[in-house]
């Protein structure tokens, strides 16, 4: 025990430290954010490619977990651009705020550090779309005209059926007529106008889904739905750390028309071509920059995401166990103050990891460090816990023993009660660094990156493979790490605690 | 060597000891009997100091035994408890050593005390390397006495030493136990609940009840004239093959 522990030790912060250097470099001089949907995703891709194409170093932070948290990323200098929806920053960010025209939108934005570019061209807006030719059928064209067709059946996705902006705006506005209007999972509503059983449904105005399922998008002419025109939302100082990276990002202003984002989503989207080779055709084609476009095979990503993975779940458990073996022999020594402890990491335990994540992002920023800070927090309970049993465990006859050779009480605690602990102590990082590789996953909602990169990207892409990608990666670490646990454990628990007695 | 001043302990207002005074003279062995729960083993704990008494007073070899001096008390008091109190995850060496190790005393020393201690307590010497998962219940309450005299202690208490062992073992163990004491000279203090037990180690015995001393003397004294008609009811209620 005494030799091993030290040296458990040594090759846990060896391994961090490796880590540490590995996963930390230095922020590149432009760093474009977008959020978990894929045309965000795109629109990064092609910020990133143009800004790069002028010489800059720039890198993506993909993928982000929502508006708050980027929009916050944003402004504390995290990322300096992602693309967002006029929309969105009416309707979310500056709520409450008069911010009706351009102008004074952009106004409001210039007031926190941040340009707006024009327009890109397109909008992406709620719409109610038909099938091509029922639509041609009864002639609908408009909202106006569907007013009029009380026989259509419409089926509608539950969130646009409750949002105020949603339904409820339309209604009001054409003074729809339609009852017993559906509720059902979007995925499935295309399915269903294709079978028949509904006939109009909500969509986005760039879903790919348009073209494949052939679907008219009805015209909203009493202006029901508020516009949500894409611009980039950039930060001004911007300038000072990368000269001449505004002016490329504003290149991208009016070049993309709906079509043309239609027709990108659906390759990213329904061919399953990656988002920066899109993005890179994009540019050739349109504004004539030819973009490097990296592509990694599997086996390469799959490392690349183990590195990051492995970091993040040995960074946090290691600060983890150094915090909480101390505070189980609190919980061990002083029972009331125990309680305390206790009661407090169990109510950590409580809260969802999305909602400790977006917690920690003002206060640490995008990146390893939001997610290394959750996941520290979760490893807690298991250790403290079983670290105050084991003591607790240890029969009173043995803590008199050692009491009475006259050992004083730190001798006691390490010569006897933490080594007669030591497997509870083992089997409770056991169970902490099992979480850790389930949690870690998540971290890549605010850019930790890791195994829940593939993941969170093949949910975007309903592309199980994707998804397989990072769950069974993360699956083997899980069961590597209980192995490797039994190994320490024949290092580090005493060989006579794992004998049975003979009498 | 030890003096009992009228040292009282309660536990959750429950009288659990005294006032008990005792005096043990150096080289004596003296056994405490008495039925279960008459304050026998808590007197032993508050002789080095794992219980501190709420009144009076326990003196060794002339300090008092209190908070600051209990670590260097301890040292010079070997302490053995029924079932061996050995560490499951040291082996018999490491239990015998742990002390003398920590206090940072030379190896070959160490080494030479174990041997010479193996020898007093009659313990094969296979046996050094084992861990107590591995003993015998006698190997391991031989192995607690090598680790009770590792550092040479005055005094010996022994906590019903033999309680969990059965006959034929306890009789060797006895006996092995009594010719180490004899050829030591220490002062012992023995708590036991068995008369014939007590009387084979002890120079004296101390009969107590209710956490009190009811008398004390040699098995004659006790039987010939006793203090108490209980003294004469826990003589009776034995049978032992002596009385």
């Amino acid at each position: 025990m005494r030799r091993a522990l030290p040296l458990v030790a040594a090759a846990w912060a060896t391994a961090a430290a490796a880590a540490a250097l590995a996963g930390c470099g230095d922020r590149a001089d432009v760093v474009i954010g977008s959020k978990k949907f894929t045309e965000s995703v795109l629109l990064g891709d092609l910020a990133a490619q143009i800004a790069a194409s002028e010489g800059h170093e720039v890198e993506h932070q993909r993928e982000l977990g929502g508006t708050r948290l980027v929009w916050s990323a944003l402004l504390a200098g995290e990322i300096d651009a992602y693309p967002e929806y006029t929309g969105t920053l009416r309707q979310e960010i500056l709520a409450g705020e008069d911010v009706a025209t351009d102008d004074a939108l952009a106004a409001a934005l210039s007031a926190r550090g941040v340009v707006m570019s024009a327009p890109l061209g397109f909008s992406d807006s709620y719409a109610i779309g038909m099938r091509e030719e029922v639509a041609e059928r009864l002639g609908v064209r408009t909202l106006s005209d569907l007013a009029r067709h009380p026989e259509v059946v419409i089926g509608l996705s539950h969130e646009f059926l409750d949002r105020d902006d949603g339904w409820p705006a339309i209604r009001r506005t054409y003074g729809m007529p339609h009852t017993g209007v559906r509720g059902l999972d979007h995925d499935l509503a295309y399915r269903a106008l294709e079978s028949g059983s509904i006939q109009a449904t909500d969509l986005y105005t760039t879903d790919p889904q348009i073209r494949r399922y052939r679907l008219r998008v009805l015209e909203d002419d009493r202006g029901a739905f508020p516009p949500y025109d894409a611009v980039l939302l950039i930060r001004a100082d911007l300038e000072e750390r990368a000269p001449g990276a505004i002016a490329a990002l504003r290149r991208l202003e009016g070049r993309i028309s709906t079509d043309e984002m239609i027709e990108m989503n659906g390759r990213a989207m329904i061919d399953r071509v990656s988002e920066p080779r899109v993005a890179a055709d994009f540019l050739a084609g349109e504004l004539g920059i030819t973009a490097e476009v990296e592509e990694v095979g599997r086996a390469g990503r799959i490392w690349a995401r183990t590195l990051e993975h492995l970091f993040l779940v040995a960074v946090s458990l290691l600060a983890a166990v150094l915090i909480s073996v101390p505070l189980g022999v609190l919980c061990a020594r002083r029972p009331r103050t125990g309680q305390v402890v206790l009661a407090a990491v169990e109510a950590v335990q409580t809260i969802p990891s999305m909602a400790l994540l977006v917690l920690f992002v003002p206060l640490l920023g995008i990146g390893a460090l939001p997610a290394l800070a959750a996941m520290f927090l979760y490893s807690l309970l298991p250790i403290v816990r079983s670290t105050a049993t084991g003591l607790t465990d240890v029969p009173p006859g043995l803590r008199e023993s050692a009491a009475a050779l006259g050992l004083p009480p730190g001798a006691r605690l390490r010569l006897v009660e933490l080594p007669m602990a030591s497997r509870a102590i083992l089997a409770g990082i056991k169970t902490s660094a099992v979480w850790n590789v389930a949690t870690a996953t998540i971290g890549a909602l605010v850019g930790a990156r890791g195994y829940g990169q593939p993941i969170l990207s093949g949910i975007r892409l309903d592309d199980t493979g994707l998804i397989l990608e990072g769950a069974i990666p993360a699956a083997l670490m899980a069961l590597a790490l209980r192995g490797l646990f039994e190994i320490v454990e024949r290092l580090v628990v005493p060989r006579g605690l794992r004998l049975r007695p003979v009498a | 060597m030890l003096e009992v001043r009228g040292v009282e302990k309660s536990f959750a207002g429950h009288r659990a000891l005294g006032p008990v005074d005792l005096t043990v003279p150096a080289g004596k062995r003296v056994a405490l009997i008495g039925p279960s729960g008459c304050g026998k083993s808590t007197l032993l704990r508050v002789i080095n100091g794992l219980i501190a008494p709420d009144r009076g007073a326990v003196l060794f070899d002339g300090t008092e035994v209190s908070a600051e001096t209990a670590l260097a008390v301890r040292r010079r008091m070997g302490y053995v408890i029924q079932d061996g109190g050995l560490f499951p995850h040291l082996t018999a060496r490491g239990n015998a050593a742990l002390m003398a190790r920590w206090l940072g005393r030379p190896a070959k020393e160490v080494a030479a005390r174990i041997d010479e201690l193996t020898d007093l307590v009659r313990l094969p010497r296979a046996a050094l390397d084992r861990y107590p998962a591995q003993l015998s219940g006698g190997q391991r309450q031989r192995v607690s006495l090598m680790r009770a005299l590792m550092l040479d202690p005055q005094v010996l208490l022994l906590d019903e030493p033999m309680g969990a062992l059965d006959p034929v073992i306890r009789f060797e163990l006895q006996e092995d136990l009594l010719a180490a004491f004899e050829s030591l000279g220490k002062t012992v203090v023995i708590v036991s609940h068995d008369i014939a037990e007590a009387w084979h180690f002890g120079h004296v015995l101390v009969l107590m009840r209710d956490g009190r001393v009811l008398q004390q003397g040699t098995l004659d004294d006790l039987m010939s004239a006793p203090a108490d008609p209980f003294v004469t009811r826990f003589l009776n209620a034995q049978r032992s093959p002596v009385a």
